[in-house]
């Protein structure tokens, strides 16, 4: 008469409460996140003991290689099309709509003005592996670079120009670069540094 | 995967009522999944850490400043560091010694290097700073209290002039490197300067342990 149950026990686990858990995380991935720009160097970054964050917004980062390569890039794209504009009327080259479009896609430009046509007619696969070969020239006959913060200046007044050099790169290059801000009279800007933990002791 | 249950015992014994029971679980674990995907996506793909940076400025180029300014500078006793090639650094004191070789003394981006002598001449206002430093920590004074002490102090008259002049071999992490112990040892007044050929002159006649100085007196 008395059969012996075997309790069934349900091995359905509720979803609802880990799902609850996992779409707040994503929420909060999501708007913390600020993401990562594609460079078309490897640059490594030398350590320093500032602590001082950078400004997300308006900022003009120079990118620096060990080469000695310049990059540059700018955060709103209504200011990059601007400034390719003012860069193009100042050495006679205009540019198309579609040209424009391409270019405020690139999240750095390195070019040299006269290539730049030829570039921007190239794939965006293909620019990524060209751009690294390029960089913007920095030298007193042809300062083209010179001109780039010139109009992105003009454009953003309140932009700000930082630094991104690798720790290897020679100062003969900084120097470059920092005389033809200091031409310009751009006597404030940022050094980008990673952190380094040391104290005087 | 998800699946409604219906039920229609209810319904027989009450009679009347027609309505159904219908209990609805859904099945989360595919959502489960996906959310993650989503996750592991953007913490792969995000910069949590904003990278530090470092404030400067620079002199003018304008050529107001002329050679006399400078050497006013140089005469009030300014610690020139000279930044060479291979991660050596040299400094002098005031103005050059173009005669004896030993007025360049060669240091190290070491603590025991450049950052001591520095220190050593700048220990009031090292001290004061750290005195500012300790009670903050007590919270006696506020940040903004603390911040505009500490400008005033490496503004004060009797803290050294520093002159930071760096070769083109040097590399960029030389010069981060040495704009860092003016950070680390509280020098407020420092600037960046072109080098001279005076410079490289002494640097070479360092290197020949001043073979150059003698073949000039020569």
């Amino acid at each position: 008469m008395s059969k012996v149950k075997v309790a069934r026990k349900s091995t359905r686990i509720d979803m609802t409460a880990m799902s609850d858990v996992t779409v707040l995380l994503l929420t909060f991935f999501m708007l913390t996140s600020t993401f990562v720009k594609k460079e078309p160097v490897q640059v490594t970054t030398p350590a320093s003991v500032s602590e001082i964050k950078i400004p997300e917004t308006n900022i003009l980062s120079i990118l620096i290689d060990p080469k000695g390569k310049v990059f540059m890039s700018m955060d709103k794209q209504s200011d990059m099309i601007n400034a390719l504009d003012s860069v193009g009327n100042h050495y006679g080259v205009t540019f198309t709509e579609q040209e424009k479009s391409k270019f405020k896609l690139a999240s750095t430009f390195g070019i040299p003005i006269k290539s730049m046509k030829a570039y921007l007619a190239l794939k965006p696969d293909e620019q990524d592996k060209v751009l690294a070969t390029y960089g913007i020239p920095t030298d007193s006959l042809n300062n083209e670079f010179k001109v780039w913060v010139q109009k992105a200046r003009a454009i953003n007044p309140e932009l700000r120009i930082a630094i991104k050099a690798d720790q290897k790169t020679p100062y003969k290059v900084i120097k470059d670069v920092m005389n033809s801000l200091q031409d310009l009279r751009e006597n404030r800007y940022n050094l980008i540094t990673a952190l380094k933990n040391e104290s005087a002791k | 995967m998800s699946e409604i249950q219906t039920s229609d015992s209810s319904g027989k014994k009450k009679g009347g009522s027609k309505q159904k029971k219908i209990s609805v679980f859904v099945d989360f674990t595919p959502m489960v999944d996906m959310n993650m995907l989503l996750i592991t996506f953007f913490m792969l793909c995000t910069s949590l850490s904003k990278p530090q940076t470092m404030e400067i400025n620079m002199p003018s180029n304008d050529k107001k400043i002329t050679e006399a300014d400078r050497d006013a500078v140089k005469a009030s006793q300014a610690i020139t560091l000279v930044l060479a090639g291979g991660d050596s650094i040299f400094y002098y004191t005031g103005q050059p010694n173009y005669k004896d070789f030993n007025s360049l003394k060669l240091s190290s981006y070491k603590a025991d290097g450049i950052r001591s002598f520095l220190l050593k001449r700048n220990t009031e206002a090292v001290a004061k700073i750290n005195d500012l430093k300790e009670k903050k920590l007590q919270l006696k004074i506020s940040l903004k209290q603390f911040t505009d002490q500490v400008s005033e102090i490496k503004g004060g008259k009797n803290t050294p002039v520093v002159i930071i002049k760096a070769a083109d071999k040097a590399t960029y992490k030389n010069l981060i490197d040495a704009l860092d112990e003016m950070q680390i040892c509280n020098i407020g007044k420092y600037v960046i300067d072109k080098i001279t050929p005076g410079e490289m002159f002494l640097i070479r006649n360092y290197r020949t342990k001043g073979g150059l100085s003698q073949n000039a007196a020569k």
